[in-house]
């Protein structure tokens, strides 16, 4: 690791008007230290801050330094965030990694994570490793010819299916954005991932309508049964009057390049029986606009598959 | 920088760069060995060491950050002998070269505290300490028994 001086802020105006880099649980930002993938020279221990608690006074608030374990394991968190959060990385790392710096965390592309490959993300205009090479794990929604990185968070796709907004405080004061707002696609600009700007930082993350989500899930699969990022993941919300769709919110991890929402398949549920047939017929719609890679291609079925396994799940017709 | 560290009881001072882990820190600045070095990424689960009474990766986090006490493998057992986790993974035979041991251990202390015990849900807890020798069958099986000695013991208090 190279040389950094580390400063401890004491309140939340001392670290947006420093300009350093923030550190929280360090699972993302120690890790890619290591790896020489981030380099900064004066790094913010940010954790003793006061952006702690969870309330579900006004909707549902998490202080973006609540650990992901910690938000998990209370009782007011809606099914869809808390199986998002439990299926996310170890136990250990649950315990390390905060709210806020799981949604800042950055992507697992090999490519990105090794100093000797090229990649737009790490090193603008050097190109991209992964859409000629190895990318059976790469996005095949929302990439552009300069990057195909997936976003890695569980918890962020959940976060998006629920309407989710951000509480950001920066240098010239605080703000609030829809979470659907927040992640960028790569375009030309792979290196810029989010709305953040400069000293900007993350302190609340709101849900206002938790009770929208009372009936939800999260279903990731993945290569291995546990402690695996996704290959694809779908969280879902679905509210049934008699036996019609009233109301659907999606979104899909591990197929895009940032969390993925589909408004055209909950437009296409709404009004419908809630039936496998019809989950089936709004799934094929789901993956529209993909654009596959050489070894990525079964991620199409893969997504229509996952989705119809999480509405069945909130009808209780899925199978775990 | 100067810290100061609460390792097993013990705070320990030191002076050392903002990026030196805890698991450098302890290793190599204070010769407390048990917490392995396997990947150093995170990955691994073999420097898995309690901050504040919870699971955590010493690799993964700097020494300078730490504010809640440390406890490592060498703070378990008492002058009465093993902790039962320990005894546990001897009489269950759940090692083989003994590398990711310690790390398992930290992990199965926090699970059998937590009471889990279904077989999935220990071999979900424990997925993120890996055992190259794949010792896991024996591993469930300890982490099931010292569980087990812990409610037993609980009853009789």
């Amino acid at each position: 690791m190279r040389p950094f001086e580390l400063t401890v802020p004491a309140t939340v105006d001392e670290a947006v008007a420093s300009g350093h880099t923030f550190l929280a649980g360090g699972t993302t930002l120690v890790d890619l230290m290591k790896l020489d993938v981030v380099t900064p020279p004066r790094v913010a221990d940010i954790t003793a801050l006061p952006l702690r608690g969870i309330s579900t006074e006004d909707g549902l608030r998490i202080g973006a330094l609540e650990r992901m374990s910690d938000v998990a394991a209370h009782p007011g968190v809606p099914p869809a965030i808390t199986r998002a959060l439990t299926l996310s990385a170890s136990q250990q790392l649950r315990n390390m990694a905060t709210i806020g710096g799981n949604l800042m965390q950055r992507t697992r592309c090999g490519y990105f994570r090794d100093t000797t490959m090229p990649c737009n993300k790490r090193s603008p205009g050097s190109g991209c490793g992964a859409i000629g090479g190895t990318n059976r794990m790469h996005a095949v929604l929302g990439a552009s010819r300069h990057c195909a990185a997936t976003h890695a968070s569980d918890l962020a796709v959940a976060l998006v299916a629920l309407d989710a907004e951000l509480r950001i405080t920066g240098p010239d004061g605080t703000r609030a954005l829809p979470l659907t707002d927040f992640y960028r696609t790569p375009g030309d600009t792979p290196d810029i991932e989010n709305d953040l700007r400069s000293g900007e930082l993350i302190t609340d993350v709101l849900v206002p309508h938790p009770e929208h989500a009372a009936n939800s899930t999260y279903v990731k699969i993945r290569d291995r049964r546990s402690y695996e990022f996704a290959l694809c993941s779908v969280a879902a919300t679905l509210e049934v009057t008699g036996g019609v769709v009233a109301e659907a919110r999606i979104a899909a991890g591990g197929v895009g390049t940032i969390p993925w929402r589909l408004p055209g398949v909950e437009a296409a549920l709404r009004g419908e029986p809630a039936t496998e047939s019809s989950f089936a017929a709004a799934a094929e719609i789901a993956a529209h606009g993909a654009e596959p890679l050489a070894h990525n291609g079964f991620k199409v079925p893969l997504l229509k598959r996952t989705l119809v396994r999480a509405l069945l799940d909130l009808t209780g017709g899925g199978e775990r | 920088m100067d810290i100061a560290l609460q390792i097993n009881g013990t705070t320990e001072h030191l002076d050392i760069a903002p990026g030196v882990t805890l698991l450098d820190a302890l290793r190599e600045h204070l010769g407390i060995t048990g917490p392995k070095k396997g990947c150093d990424r995170g990955q691994c689960g073999a420097c898995t060491v309690h901050i504040g009474g919870r699971t955590a990766l010493s690799c993964l986090t700097l020494a300078a950050t730490v504010r809640d006490p440390v406890t490592t493998v060498e703070g378990l057992s008492t002058s009465d002998g093993l902790h039962p986790v320990q005894q546990a993974f001897a009489d269950q035979d759940a090692l083989q070269c003994g590398f990711c041991t310690p790390g398992q251990i930290m992990s199965a202390v926090a699970a059998a505290a937590q009471g889990i015990d279904d077989p999935d849900e220990v071999r979900e807890f424990m997925s993120g300490n890996l055992c190259r020798c794949s010792a896991y069958p024996n591993i469930v099986a300890a982490v099931r028994r010292a569980g087990a000695e812990e409610r037993r013991t609980d009853a009789t208090v």
